[in-house]
Formats: structure tokens, C-alpha cells, sequence
């Protein structure tokens, strides 16, 4: 039988494989791409969570961090465009206008 | 069946998930995320949150990774990705590290006893009823904050990709063909 702990286990996976993205990409959409992982798993902890303790602030939260990520796609893809026609690449290693 | 449902779907998803984090093809790694969405929605739907299975799909799947091809429409993305790490290993071990720690958190005994729901579903409600009672009255406020988040998202997003716009190969080949019809019209 499939219990509460199951879920959380992958949805522990699931936020490690976004962490390994972040840490290894260096193209900015292959970033974005591993954050939205990040919040698809927190996603799957708490609508486990909800479910499993018959509580529905569990998948309320889940819904607010749908609209969060929704709103950052948005955003950041605005920016991501702005950088790409100022710099025409998205490698993380070009954008160096702050180093010291 | 759940049992296998359930196994079935987070071997998917990890694999999927594993190959949007590993591919250097940028076409390959959107494609496979947006798999991997559409398969958690089945994992909510095992959970019985039925409306946030179809909030994920049409949100995750249908608005954002939308999104997402579009936006790379502005990119050069058929190209391989080019990645210079220094140490590959470093990476997997800090990640291997942070999986760990995170499973055995989250694999604990939880320990407290009194906790208790506070906003059970509802007698005799299905899962979108009872979503609907609770966000409407208990989280009325963070909804109609998150409404607003959103119309500040759309507008900021516009703003920032249209910038420059008018300047683009289709309006200036708009105005000089208006400019053209108009010297004809004279």
C-alpha cells in the first residue's frame, strides 16, 4: 500500500534532480526549466500531504504556487528575451558586467 | 492498482525529469518537461485532488510550456547547448548528498500527535466543491492578491518583450508597403 511516506520520497528525488540542473546548466532557459521542476515537486509534497491528513490547505498552497510559477514564467521569459537581443546568447558565463 | 499506478508514474517522471537536467538539446529537455507535467497530474489524480490535476495540465502543460515554445522562437534553440563544467563529479556528489538528506527527512517517523486539519473537505463534496468552499472563503484574500500578481506578471511580461517591437522586419515591411499605397493613391 502506497502511503504519505512514498510521495514525499519523490518528491524529495524530484527536487534533487532540479537542484543537480541548477548547479550543472549554464544556459538560462535550461535553468528556468529546473526551477519549474523544483516547484513541481514541492507541488507533489503538499497535495500528498492534503490528501493523505484530509486537510485542504495543502492543496491551496499548491494552487497559489501554480499561479507563482505561472507569473515567473511570464517575467522571465520577458527578461530572458531583453538579454538574448542585448547579448545574443543565453550562456550564464557571458553575463559578467558585475565582476569585479 | 495504486501501487502500480504509482510506481509507474514516478519512474516516469524521474526518468523524464532526469533527461530535461542531462539533455543538451534544448527541444529535447522542454518536450520532456512538459511529459513529466502531464504524468504528476496523474499523480494528483491518484491523490484524489482532482482539480489540481486539471489545474496542473492546463496551467503547467497547456499555459506554460506554451510559453516557453514561443519564447524560444526568439532563440537560437536548435542548437546544442554548450556546457564547459569544470567537475561533472562535484556536481552529482552535491546533488547525490542533498537527495539523500532530503529522503531522510522527508522518510522520518513524524513524531507530533496533535496534528490536526483544519479545513477537512466538506460531507458529501466532491474534490472541486470542497476546493471551491475553502478557497472562497477562508483564502479569498491571496486569491484575489494572486489575481492581481498575474495581471502584474502580463503587463510586465508584455513591457519587456516588447520592447524594441516596432522595429521588427514585419511592421517596417507593413509601413513601407502603407507608405507605397499611399503615394499610389496621390
Amino acid at each position: 500500500m502506497i502511503g504519505v511516506t512514498h510521495y514525499l520520497v519523490l518528491s524529495a528525488i524530484l527536487f534533487s534532480i532540479g537542484i543537480v540542473g541548477v548547479i550543472r546548466r549554464k544556459n538560462l532557459l535550461m535553468l528556468f526549466f529546473a526551477t519549474e521542476i523544483m516547484l513541481n515537486a514541492a507541488n507533489i509534497a503538499f497535495a500528498a500531504i492534503s490528501s493523505y491528513s484530509h486537510d485542504l490547505s495543502g492543496q491551496m498552497f499548491a494552487f497559489f504556487i501554480v499561479a507563482i510559477a505561472a507569473s515567473e514564467v511570464a517575467v522571465g521569459l520577458g527578461l530572458l528575451i531583453l538579454l538574448y537581443k542585448k547579448y545574443g546568447t543565453l550562456d550564464l558565463d557571458n553575463y559578467t558586467m558585475l565582476k569585479g | 492498482m495504486e501501487t502500480f499506478a504509482f510506481y509507474l508514474f514516478a519512474i516516469l517522471i524521474t526518468g523524464l525529469f532526469a533527461v530535461t537536467v542531462m539533455s543538451r538539446n534544448i527541444l529535447y529537455a522542454m518536450t520532456s518537461l512538459a511529459a513529466g507535467m502531464v504524468l504528476i497530474s496523474g499523480l494528483f489524480f491518484i491523490l484524489g485532488a482532482d482539480f489540481l490535476g486539471v489545474v496542473q495540465l492546463i496551467v503547467y502543460v497547456g499555459a506554460v510550456m506554451a510559453l516557453y515554445a514561443f519564447g524560444m522562437m526568439f532563440f537560437d534553440a536548435t542548437g546544442v547547448v554548450r556546457e564547459n563544467n569544470g567537475s561533472p563529479f562535484l556536481v552529482f556528489l552535491l546533488g547525490g548528498l542533498s537527495a539523500v538528506i532530503l529522503v531522510v527527512i522527508f522518510a522520518a517517523p513524524v513524531i507530533g500527535h496533535n496534528v490536526q486539519a483544519l479545513y477537512p473537505p466538506v460531507e458529501g463534496a466532491t474534490n472541486p466543491q470542497a476546493v471551491g468552499l475553502v478557497l472562497f472563503t477562508k483564502y479569498l484574500v491571496p486569491f484575489e492578491v494572486a489575481a492581481v500578481m498575474l495581471l502584474v506578471a502580463m503587463i510586465a511580461g508584455i513591457i519587456l518583450a516588447g520592447k524594441k517591437m516596432e522595429r521588427s522586419l514585419s511592421s517596417t515591411r507593413d509601413e513601407e508597403l502603407l507608405e507605397t499605397s499611399e503615394k499610389e493613391m496621390k
